[in-house]
């Protein structure tokens, strides 16, 4: 329900605010809120990348009985098949950021190149493109990668696609409208009066006056491509190998044994619960540096 | 009249909608790798039966043609077999919908009465603490995907800490002869829709109490209890209704990951187990009826939107 937010610099009829990125993240960082977002987006991050060269074990090597909490030497015990789960959760973290912030890249960058045809083609162009976002708009996010994922086998692309393809149109949406409020505006018309073809245009003039709504869009596409990505992981959907460790992958193979072993759910739950926590952070905080007033953020 | 021209349009774009979302649905199906027949009958299948199968499933029509039986046995609501179970999806459907439809309508009616009040307490006490921990709380809550609430919620009143509720639902039994199932499943969904429709209401709220006409309610001596209940109140609820509608509609997609984790025999569910076992026909069903749920309330949000708000009521959008 994003009441979302015209772009920074709105002084309306003023030349293009070019470099306004790095005022708008300064602006973002003075509040508290974006900077315990960082922290902890940092702390889940630093976990994911790091854990895999600091991990006791292999994360495929079979130490234990299966199930088993109380293991010596081991921090929480053995998983399904007797592997010890702390291993399995430092290795665990980097397919789900990869994923994540690949699914983003795409589905954002796919939103906004449709926004900016949409928005700055004053043709028919307009119509179709809008009306094919609303057919894809006619399904929860979910319910559309489960049906191209029972079609195609699940694998990684598959699974960055599909997640993608729930991103875009409500990207398009949101940045489309962004593009048509700076379309409307002076130097626009003046770089058209000077002849500038309508690409330069659009990357010239409306792409660095859209950045406030655009990096508000990758940090909420970013924590939902997280809770998909997990999610999907979770179903065992996720397309990676079966005994990849992947905290997806490690909630769906410890639910049933959730009773008498819960840490193979819990760590990875943590960790994820955490980083789509800190994201949200980041982006309510750019919202309201973008907005400069207290303005929130929504779906 | 303007209003009946207006839903009537919306109504036949959400018709259109749904028209190409169907022919979406099975222009996916045709790019199954491989065919149903095979999807059927597994790898090893000879030949002979493989073409009695396609036969069957009239796999060597051309796509059009099979399109159109497939969407005219959809409106009569002739849903064919489910290629596991081979029973009808329309009686799979009739089992599943009405226990996801039970968890929607409860979630849904529990999560709008909680969040109006707290989003209008929130406003009432604006930049005090309680209205920072509840703008906090809420931006948490609305990042969290729902299955990790759940699972939350599953350890602490369920496996771990507590031991209050079942963790999943029994499938020897419906559901209503076992209504304590329903509690965390509900929960779950109420955590995931309630912080927006909080967070909308205070905004809203706070709009609302800055006006001019609650202003001069007050200077007119009205108690401050009925400024609020009989004036300000009543005016945020309008803006407020129509993310009620979306949200109700997000419940569509919610109740996938909520009903897998807590074994949830519900249409979410068996989307779940519709893709795990390739089995397109139920798949196909099960989605055209959540797209059709989805549009339907989404045009519901939107009639409730124009009608609550009069410049878009006199036709200016």
């Amino acid at each position: 329900m994003s009441a979302l937010v015209p772009p920074a610099g709105d002084g309306g009829v003023t030349a293009p605010v070019a470099g306004q990125t790095p005022g708008l993240l300064r602006r973002s960082l003075a509040t508290g809120r974006t900077r315990a977002g960082l922290a902890i987006t940092m702390l889940v991050v630093a976990v994911a990348v790091v854990g895999p060269f600091v991990a006791p074990g292999g994360e495929t090597a079979i130490v234990g009985p299966p199930n088993a909490s109380e293991v010596p030497g081991l921090l929480f015990g053995t998983d399904v098949t007797g592997r010890d789960v702390w291993t399995r959760f430092l290795h665990g973290g980097i397919s789900v950021l990869w994923l994540s912030a690949l699914c983003t890249l795409v589905g954002v960058g796919a939103g906004l190149l449709i926004a900016l045809l949409a928005g700055y083609s004053r043709t028919w162009v307009d119509e179709v493109l809008m009306r094919t976002t609303d057919v894809f708009l006619a399904f929860p996010a979910i319910v559309l990668a489960l049906l191209f994922l029972a079609i195609f086998q699940p694998s990684a692309w598959t699974v960055i696609l599909t997640v993608a393809l729930g991103h875009a149109p409500r990207v398009a949406r949101v940045m489309r409208s962004a593009v048509l409020d700076v379309a409307g505006r002076d130097y626009v018309r003046s770089a058209e009066s000077m002849g500038l073809r309508r690409w330069s245009i659009r990357l010239g003039d409306l792409l660095p006056n859209v950045t406030g709504p655009l990096m508000v869009e990758c940090g909420l596409r970013l924590t939902y491509s997280i809770g998909l990505v997990a999610g999907l992981g979770f179903l065992g959907l996720s397309g990676l190998a079966i005994d990849q460790a992947d905290w997806g992958l490690m909630i769906n193979e410890g639910r049933t044994a959730f009773t008498v072993q819960p840490w193979p759910v819990l760590l990875p739950v943590t960790a994820i619960g955490l980083l789509t926590v800190g994201t949200n952070l980041i982006a309510d905080g750019i919202a309201r540096a973008a907005a400069g007033t207290d303005r929130e953020v929504g779906e | 009249m303007a209003l009946g021209r207006l839903v009537g349009r919306r109504l036949a774009v959400g018709a259109v909608i749904l028209f190409v979302v169907s022919l979406l649905v099975f222009g996916a199906s045709l790019l199954l790798p491989g065919d149903a027949a095979r999807a059927v009958l597994g790898r090893s299948a000879s030949p002979d039966r493989l073409a009695v199968v396609r036969a069957q499933m009239h796999l060597d029509d051309p796509a059009p043609q099979r399109y159109l039986a497939w969407a005219s046995d959809l409106v009569t609501g002739d849903l064919g077999n489910s290629t596991v179970s081979q029973e009808p999806v329309i009686e799979l459907i009739a089992g599943r919908s009405g226990n996801s439809l039970l968890l929607m309508a409860i979630a849904a009616l529990v999560a709008t009465p909680l969040s109006l009040l707290l989003g209008s307490w929130s406003a009432l006490r604006r930049d005090q603490l309680a209205d920072h921990a509840t703008a906090l709380g809420t931006l948490v809550l609305a990042s969290l995907p729902e299955f990790v609430v759940g699972i939350a919620l599953i350890y602490v009143f369920a496996t771990g800490l507590l031991q209050w509720f079942p963790p999943v639902v029994s499938t020897t039994m419906p559901v209503l002869e076992q209504p304590s199932v329903l509690v965390l499943p509900v929960a779950t969904l109420v955590l995931a829709v309630a912080p927006y429709i909080t967070r909308m209401m205070r905004a809203t709220m706070l709009e609302v109490l800055d006006s001019d006409f609650v202003h001069q309610a007050r200077l007119n001596g009205i108690p401050e209890r009925s400024v609020l209940w009989r004036h300000a109140v009543p005016n945020a609820i309008g803006p407020v209704a129509q993310v009620i509608g979306l949200q109700l509609a997000y419940l569509a997609g919610g109740i996938v990951l909520v009903e897998f984790l807590f074994a949830y025999p519900g249409i979410g569910q068996g989307i779940v187990e519709a893709v795990n076992a390739r089995d397109i026909p139920t798949l196909q069903a099960l989605i055209m009826l959540i797209a059709a749920f989805y549009v339907l309330v989404n045009l519901l949000a939107d009639v409730v939107g124009v009608l609550t708000n009069p410049r878009l009521r006199t036709g200016v959008a």
